[in-house]
């Protein structure tokens, strides 16, 4: 199969800081591919650079056979920042209404991506007055109303409650089995489980990739935040 | 550019200021009252009365779409709506353009509303059509747009957005005629003034306020403006960087 995405030695500068120093990875199209790592080891830098908003030092992000960030993508990607950027002074359905306008889709892919969201009853409420979790689930519906190829999504599940998360790993399993691609952000160990490929990073630095399986084997241990612990621990001592 | 995105931009723009009720209001409502207090701080002096309403019709809906605009275009940037549309088909002019029309389009609910109590309740007369008028506050408002939309690519927080208002906007309300007439200025104001688009504008309204029938004048006044609303949003297409740091 065709790698949906092509990292070779990705550097990032930001604020004068290397966050990114020569990543390489290559990601399979039609896999949940979870980005793990804690807070500030650049995955969010990561994601976007993969959807072309990064300034980049010095590397090459191949995305669907495309340069990232490069006209033909445009279309086929769904991206999802970390913080909800929606228009909070507009309603659900006018939000999602907007965004499917610019890939030229209209009501029954509005309609679809608010109830995979789990906001169906809520579509009519100005998104500032929505909770949380609600806001970014909006944000949420904004990017996967694209039916896109390939959809990034920046810690997505932060703030919902169990059985929501539940749902909502589920309805991107769903996607992956239709042959979309999806590269997502976490920093809860516990939903790397639920995806097909891992990639540990941690200080701007590629840990490992694999499989949540084989992570664990090769950490020698049945939990996945203990082999993370594992794996950082021999890179140090490395 | 392309038309379907343009025009969905523009609409969701104007759903976000139908939302914003009190900002509706305040838009509409303001520029009724200081004319008022100018009708009423002039009482007396008609000819001075005339001047300042008239040149205040075209200068409201400048500084109010320049501090609108700055702010719109700084939340799209902070809340991230703007790096997600530059992920998408849309294209930088749409976003721009799409400002640029929705709020011209507010402009002339505005400047119809402002220039209508002017004449009928408050008594402004010009020799020219009060069509005339309203064009070129709109003319205006759309210059306020697009310098509000340049301004804001300089600016990183909402403070500094509003410090583009004395820096950008009085120069051009103290120069362009409204205190002084332009031609009274002392030379060397007279062309700081020459190069600030405001001027222009108030010297076509002057002429709509003087001349029955549109004058040669008036039409290259109002070119200028309109040529100065596209510099500047194509110059702004050009500080809007699809990458960042």
């Amino acid at each position: 199969m065709d790698a949906a995405i092509e990292i070779a030695g990705l550097v990032v500068d930001r604020g004068g800081r290397r966050v990114l120093h020569g990543l390489d990875l290559t990601a399979a199209t039609g896999a949940v591919i979870g980005v793990l790592g804690p807070s500030g080891s650049g995955k969010t830098t990561m994601l976007r650079s993969v959807v072309g908003v990064q300034r980049v030092r010095a590397g090459t992000v191949t995305v669907l056979g495309h340069p990232a960030g490069s006209r033909p993508l445009r279309s086929r990607i769904g991206y999802m920042t970390q913080a909800p950027s929606i228009y909070g002074d507009l309603t659900v359905i006018e939000n999602v209404r907007y965004f499917a306008s610019l890939y030229r889709l209209g009501t029954s892919a509005v309609a679809e991506a608010i109830d995979a969201v789990g906001l169906a009853d809520h579509a009519q409420r100005v998104t500032r007055t929505l909770s949380g979790g609600q806001h970014s689930r909006a944000s949420l519906a904004c990017a996967i109303v694209a039916r896109p190829d390939l959809l990034v999504l920046d810690e997505p599940t932060v703030g919902q409650d169990p059985l929501l998360r539940d749902e909502l790993w589920a309805y991107f399993h769903d996607l992956a089995a239709g042959g979309t691609t999806i590269l997502v952000s976490s920093h809860v160990m516990d939903e790397a489980n639920r995806c097909d490929e891992l990639v540990l990073i941690r200080e701007g630095v590629l840990l490992h990739t694999g499989t949540p399986a084989g992570l664990k084997a090769e950490a020698g241990c049945a939990d996945l935040d203990e082999a993370f612990l594992t794996l950082v621990r021999r890179n140090e001592a490395a | 550019m392309h038309a379907r995105l343009l025009a969905s931009t523009v609409a969701r723009i104007l759903g976000q200021l139908r939302h914003d009720r009190p900002t509706v209001a305040l838009v509409l409502v303001m520029p009724i009252v200081l004319l008022t207090l100018v009708k009423y701080m002039f009482e007396g002096n008609d000819p001075v009365f005339q001047r300042a309403t008239l040149v205040m019709l075209g200068i409201f809906p400048f500084v109010l779409m320049f501090v609108v605009t700055s702010i719109a275009m700084l939340r799209e940037r902070s809340s991230g709506t703007l790096e997600r549309l530059l992920t998408t088909p849309v294209g930088k002019l749409d976003i721009l353009f799409g400002y640029g029309l929705a709020f011209a389009v507010a402009a002339t609910v505005q400047g119809a509303v402002a220039t209508g109590l002017a004449y009928w309740l408050l008594g402004l007369e010009t020799a020219g059509p009060v069509g005339l008028v309203v064009l070129i506050a709109v003319a205006n408002a759309v210059l306020g747009v697009a310098l509000g939309l340049l301004c804001s690519s300089f600016a990183r927080t909402e403070f500094q957005a509003v410090q583009f208002m004395p820096a950008v906007a009085f120069p051009q309300l103290l120069l362009c005629g409204l205190f002084v007439p332009r031609e009274e200025m002392a030379g060397w104001l007279q062309a700081i003034s020459t190069v600030l688009p405001l001027s222009y504008s108030v010297e076509a309204l002057l002429e709509v306020g003087a001349n029955t029938d549109p004058t040669g004048l008036m039409w290259r006044d109002l070119g200028i403006v309109v040529a100065c609303v596209a510099g500047a949003l194509v110059l702004g297409g050009l500080t809007l960087r699809r990458r960042s740091a």
